[in-house]
């Protein structure tokens, strides 16, 4: 493995009604890595991502930032793609530089180059309700390249898109980063999406929620469509949707009907 | 030739409308209980195609008012009932032209007054609405205070604050400022309910994002609790620009001045005394009419000011 960027040490998170959102978790995500955190809703998959953002406290543990990174390195991308609906796609996409106090003239630089990465020149002057989910989804992330992070956490961004918009984003995600090599910590319930993503998957469990598998995917990039047809990728998931399986099994008193399980194992 | 008569000023009418662009086709919307009014202009009106887009959402109300009028003035001659009961239509409208040199600057009063106190409110509002949602203590402290005096009758304290008034400050000066003060008490709440709500329904994504890049309270007051709040501080200020005006016709009604600066309330009231009925009903006719152009001029700022962005002001093909 690679150095460690972040390390999160013995992290719990109760909530103050009682709910054990996180228990124990120990994590430690390499720089460049591409994990995804997959699970049932109500594993704490998100709450991991809002603590490493420090979005919320911890109830107890420590996250470590190592290597040089710092928090004021990262960005985050939301599942929707939370654009103020008064701007347009630059104003957007210039935010977290006009929140930093950079002048217009200079970050035009970097607001083109964002968007450019993106695929969305020549959009800069539409307001978000002139485009398409997708699109919207691609802003939201050109916002957040716009500092040039280190760090990219997303929490399912592409969860409210159909499905031919879902896998092309993927690509062009998986491009980017082999492109630029950021440390990725990606949520979401698909796992499908988790394997032809990450190098690594991780596996959670709620009720509290916890780490129940680790998986390593050791498919070298960039990833074709072959490999989303191959027999290696079946196993990957197959691995994982037992896991998950397992530890929804493992549970007292599972109350999860079909349907719920369905929707969970989607 | 009432026939003649309608169809001149079925004919005007048209005129009038293609001329001012305000036809206007009204919807409304629910947020949160609260209803805002969305009016907006259809078309730029000139040539015939125009014309014919707009003429069932235009003539038919216009249609209706001259059925209502045509009826109101037939009964009228027909009963042979007295003016100083109910005059007819056209009687006021002769009224109105009449009268026109002594109601017209009562009006203006009236309109002053009603300024006064809308602009008062909105940046009083405005202010305190950032205040609310600077801290939940000083909202859950205040909040119902601004409910009392909503809920207090302007009529029943009206007296009083003329009289306060008058202590402070002496002179020609003191009904007005008395006036705007009750227009004021009635045209502050819409501001400060709406704009609290729209302050404290900024989207939670976009606060988190705000948080993450160590946004100060100042810059996320103004690039993202403003802007969020826009369109219901925009809803406020059309329900409140009527209240001012209501506000201050009513409070002119208690106060009764008399003399040069008395407002259009005191002109109905006078009249009234005075069994000049007609004139009563074309005094009332131009209060109802400022009434509709604060709603109009309003609704058109709120349209000119979330044209771009917002899903009640933005039009669509289906």
């Amino acid at each position: 493995m690679t150095h460690p960027a972040i390390t999160l040490s013995d992290v719990s998170k109760v909530y103050s009604n009682g709910t054990v959102a996180l228990q124990h978790l120990n994590l430690t995500i390499g720089e460049g890595q591409f994990i995804s955190l997959v699970g049932p809703s109500g594993c704490g998959k998100s709450t991991v991502l809002r603590m490493i953002a420090g979005l919320g406290k911890m109830s107890s543990g420590q996250i470590e930032w190592n290597g040089g990174h710092s928090q004021r390195q990262l960005a985050f991308v939301f599942q929707e793609a939370a654009l103020m609906p008064w701007a347009t796609v630059q104003d957007n996409v210039r935010l977290p530089l006009k929140l930093a106090g950079v002048l217009y003239s200079a970050s035009r630089a970097a607001v083109a180059e964002a968007l450019e990465l993106v695929d969305l020149s020549g959009f800069e002057q539409c307001y978000p309700r002139e485009l398409s989910g997708g699109m919207k989804m691609r802003v939201s992330i050109a916002r957040a390249l716009v500092t040039k992070p280190e760090v990219l956490l997303m929490d399912e961004p592409f969860g409210a898109l159909d499905e031919m918009t879902r896998s092309r984003l993927n690509s062009d995600l998986l491009d980017l980063w082999s492109q630029k090599q950021w440390t990725v910590v990606f949520v979401t319930h698909n796992i499908y999406e988790a394997v032809y993503l990450s190098n690594r998957v991780i596996v959670m469990a709620a009720r509290p929620g916890r780490v129940v598998a680790d998986v390593a995917i050791a498919t070298p990039y960039p990833r074709t469509e072959e490999f989303r047809l191959s027999p290696l990728y079946g196993e990957y998931c197959r691995e994982i949707s037992s896991a998950l399986a397992q530890a929804a099994n493992g549970q007292d008193g599972a109350i999860a009907t079909s349907s719920q399980r369905a929707a969970e194992y989607a | 030739m009432l026939l003649r008569y309608l169809t001149a000023l079925i004919l005007e009418l048209q005129n009038l409308l293609m001329g001012d662009r305000l036809p206007l086709s009204a919807s409304s919307d629910r947020t949160n209980g609260l209803v805002r009014m969305t009016a907006k202009p259809v078309g730029k009106a000139t040539g015939l195609p125009q014309l014919r887009r707009l003429s069932p959402d235009l003539l038919a109300p216009v249609g209706v008012g001259l059925l209502v009028l045509a009826f109101w003035e037939i009964a009228v001659r027909v009963s042979d009932i007295q003016p100083y009961l109910l005059p007819g239509p056209l009687l006021v409208l002769q009224t109105l032209v009449s009268e026109w040199g002594t109601l017209f600057p009562s009006l203006i009063i009236t309109f002053q007054i009603t300024l006064a106190a809308f602009v008062v409110a909105v940046i009083s509002g405005l202010l305190v609405s950032v205040l609310f949602t600077q801290s939940k203590w000083i909202e859950r402290s205040f909040f119902p205070y601004a409910v009392i005096l909503q809920t207090t009758p302007v009529v029943a304290i009206a007296p009083l604050i003329i009289i306060w008034v008058r202590q402070v400050v002496p002179g020609d000066n003191s009904t007005f400022v008395a006036l705007v003060i009750c227009a004021w008490i009635v045209a502050l709440f819409p501001i400060i309910a709406n704009t609290t709500l729209g302050l404290n329904s900024a989207d939670h994504n976009l606060l988190n994002l705000f948080q993450l890049y160590k946004a100060s309270r100042w810059q996320t007051l103004l690039h993202l609790r403003l802007p969020s709040a826009m369109p219901y501080f925009l809803g406020g200020l059309r329900i409140s620009g009527g209240l001012a005006l209501i506000g201050a016709v009513v409070a002119e009604f208690v106060a009764g001045t008399g003399g040069t600066k008395s407002g259009i309330a005191y002109q109905i009231l006078i009249s009234s005394y005075n069994l000049q009925i007609p004139r009563m009903f074309a005094a009332l006719l131009m209060t109802t009419g400022l009434g509709v152009i604060i709603f109009v001029a309003l609704t058109l700022l709120s349209d000119f000011l979330l044209g771009k962005w917002h899903e009640s002001a933005v039009r669509r093909e289906n």
